[in-house]
């Protein structure tokens, strides 16, 4: 279904893995997907799945995750998704802390419908609808996630393929709310836009630049403007949406009997 | 609030919804109260468009849920509405109306009534709609909206106004119905049954169509099985006003004072809006010449009383939009202009 050369394959079967790893079972499993070359994942899933509509995925995801707690409940959206239609929904995922793994492919446009701009096009590259270079300047999705109050932040690319899973692993296993922005490499669009044509350019491309955190961290702004982080970039164990409302629920409750 | 408790009562443990005058006691009702139940999920979400995800990931999931909004805040849950109807999800939306169009005002109006009756949103779907008048009728719609939704596994809409969010009347509330719905259409976890697939993206025109006649299959049995309405003095009128929800109270107010002139004037109120009782408001006309139609908009049911009397009667209109809420005098008095008893309705729409 996808392009040759395209990451969002290799996010899926380092997805599968980790399920198979936790033992996760299908009819425990939901996974809730947005609109985009990224959303189609569930075409392969044998879990539950909700194929939603454009940005909404992480608000479906709630309403799953806050009514049946016992369900995992894993959310797959694009750029687009994510923080361009659904930023909203997305910041406030992460300041309610809710149980959820989102994993984000960043492809840095809109793969789907022809390789537009999105909130993650670098400032001065090209897109179909940047043909002079993108005015605008780009986010940084994991920084958002961690401002915002997320319990587990990380990042990878496909070309590390077994990073990828253990950092899912990881997010999968961590309660509140966790993000795993996998950059990811669009040839199709992105890539020819950006003299990245041929599939492994852009995989050269999180090669060369991606440094595992602890080495990034050390290098000079200067020097972090070429790089970015990949890895582990929050780790903390803050209450998680249901703990809380559950405390909340005993007071009310106690009201109600006093 | 009535709508609040009727919901609780009715086994509603999901709602999620986003500040909005005139309504903020449904949410405020709900985040007390719903918290104070043993699974009952309340959310104040960070928008409209929030709470209507949220509502379809919950009814997903099995909960009864509902969310409820004035005119602005339901413009924005129409994505939301039409997504639940394509995957036939079962949920509940609360619209108190409010004058518009934009952000208009906060008083009460019934300028939606196309918006709720006409989809809303985008696709050819339907959305069950009632209009109480009471706070009794509110709270009985507002159970049977759950019942009707998870029944025909679709969104029903409760379509009021500020007016009646205000109303201090008695209620008493009715033996909730036992739920009925097949658990083959949840997703449940806990290693149960097989995994549920959900979608509303449908890529090939064909299977489209096919999902397209399934629901409108659906909605054709709604629309034979699904009509109410109340007939108050009809019996012996030579003018029948044809409204609902406050216009519908307002205009019984007129009936009494245009029956002590001796002028025989009844009603006839749709409860349903969609579907519309077509049928029923046709049968008066075998009887009746004169209707007059009444709302807070600028006539907007005025089109589906055409669509049941054009050719069979002679139909009035009269309208105040914006958050105007005209007496029962006034709306006498405009009877008594607008009809006359030898030649009918004078203007005839
Ligand atoms: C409300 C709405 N607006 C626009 C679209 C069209 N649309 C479909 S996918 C998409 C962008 C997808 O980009 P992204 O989320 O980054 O996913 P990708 O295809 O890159 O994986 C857009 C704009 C839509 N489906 N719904
Ligand atoms: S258009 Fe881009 S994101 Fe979409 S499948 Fe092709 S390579 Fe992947
Ligand atoms: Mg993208």
């Amino acid at each position: 279904m996808w392009c040759s050369g395209c990451g969002i394959g290799v996010m899926l079967g380092a997805m599968l893995r980790a399920f198979e790893e936790l033992d996760y079972r299908n009819a425990d499993t939901v996974v809730v997907t947005g609109i985009g070359c990224t959303g189609k994942s569930d075409d392969y899933l044998l879990t539950n799945a909700l194929h939603t509509t454009h940005g909404r995925a992480l608000a479906y995801a709630t309403g799953i995750k806050a009514f049946n707690p016992k369900l995992h409940v894993v959310v797959l959206m694009g750029d687009g998704d994510s923080v361009t239609i659904g930023g909203n929904h997305f910041i406030h995922a992460a300041r309610r802390n809710i149980d959820l793994t989102a994993i984000v492919i960043n492809n840095f446009n809109f793969g789907m419908t022809g390789g537009q701009a999105s909130g993650t096009t670098p400032g001065g590259s090209f897109t179909s609808t940047t043909a002079w270079g993108n005015p605008e300047r780009d986010f940084d999705i994991c920084a958002l996630a961690e401002v915002a109050g997320a319990n587990y932040v990380a990042r990878e690319t496909p070309y590390h393929g077994w990073e990828l899973k253990e950092l899912i692993k990881e997010a999968l296993n961590k309660k509140g709310f966790s993000l795993v922005e996998v950059f990811s490499p669009c040839p199709t669009h992105f890539g020819k836009n950006n003299e990245m044509k041929e599939p492994r350019e852009m995989l050269d491309w999180f090669k060369e630049r991606g440094l595992p955190v602890e080495r990034y961290r050390k290098l000079s702004a200067e020097e972090q403007e070429n790089h970015f982080a990949i890895g582990k970039l929050v780790d903390r164990d803050a209450p998680d949406f249901n703990t809380r409302y559950e405390e909340i629920r005993v007071r009310a409750t106690a009201q109600k009997a006093g | 609030m009535v709508i609040g408790e009727a919901a609780i009562r009715a086994g509603c443990r999901f709602y999620a919804g986003y500040p909005i005058t005139p309504q903020n006691e449904i949410p405020e009702y709900m985040a007390e109260h719903l918290r104070q139940v043993e699974g009952g999920v309340f959310i104040q979400s960070e928008s409209e468009v929030a709470a209507i995800h949220m509502v379809a990931g919950a009814s997903a999931a099995g909960a009864r849920s509902m969310t409820s909004s004035s005119s602005p805040g339901i413009s924005l849950k129409q994505e939301g509405i039409s997504s639940l109807a394509a995957c036939q999800l079962p949920a509940v939306i609360v619209n108190m109306m409010r004058g518009g169009p934009g952000l208009g005002n906060i008083s009460p109006s019934q300028g939606d009534y196309f918006q709720a009756t006409r989809g809303g949103g985008h696709g050819d779907y339907r959305v069950i709609v009632l209009g109480p008048a009471t706070a009794q009728e509110m709270a009985d719609l507002t159970m049977d909206a759950f019942t009707l939704a998870d029944q025909y596994r679709t969104p029903v809409m409760i379509l009021a106004d500020g007016m009646m969010g205000q109303m201090m009347e008695p209620v008493v509330f009715k033996e909730p119905q036992p739920r009925v719905y097949p658990e083959i259409y949840i997703m449940k976890g806990a290693g149960a049954g097989k995994s549920k697939f959900i979608r509303g993206l449908i890529l090939d025109p064909l299977d489209m169509e096919e999902h397209n006649w399934t629901l409108d299959r659906k909605y054709q049995v709604i629309a034979r099985k699904e009509t109410r309405h109340e007939l108050y003095g009809t019996d012996d009128a030579e003018l029948i006003l044809v409204a609902y929800g406050t216009g519908a109270r307002i205009a019984k107010g007129a009936i009494k004072r245009l029956r002590n002139t001796g002028l025989k004037v009844g009603l006839f109120r749709p409860i349903t809006l969609w579907p519309f009782p077509t049928n029923e408001l046709r049968d008066l006309a075998k009887k009746v010449e004169n209707f007059l139609v009444f709302e807070l908009s600028t006539g907007q049911m005025l089109e589906d009383v055409r669509l049941a009397l054009q050719g069979f009667a002679r139909i009035g209109f009269h309208g105040r939009p914006g958050g105007v809420v005209p007496t029962p005098a006034e709306l006498a008095n405009v009877v008594t202009r607008q009809y006359d008893r030898k030649q009918g309705i004078i203007e005839h729409h």
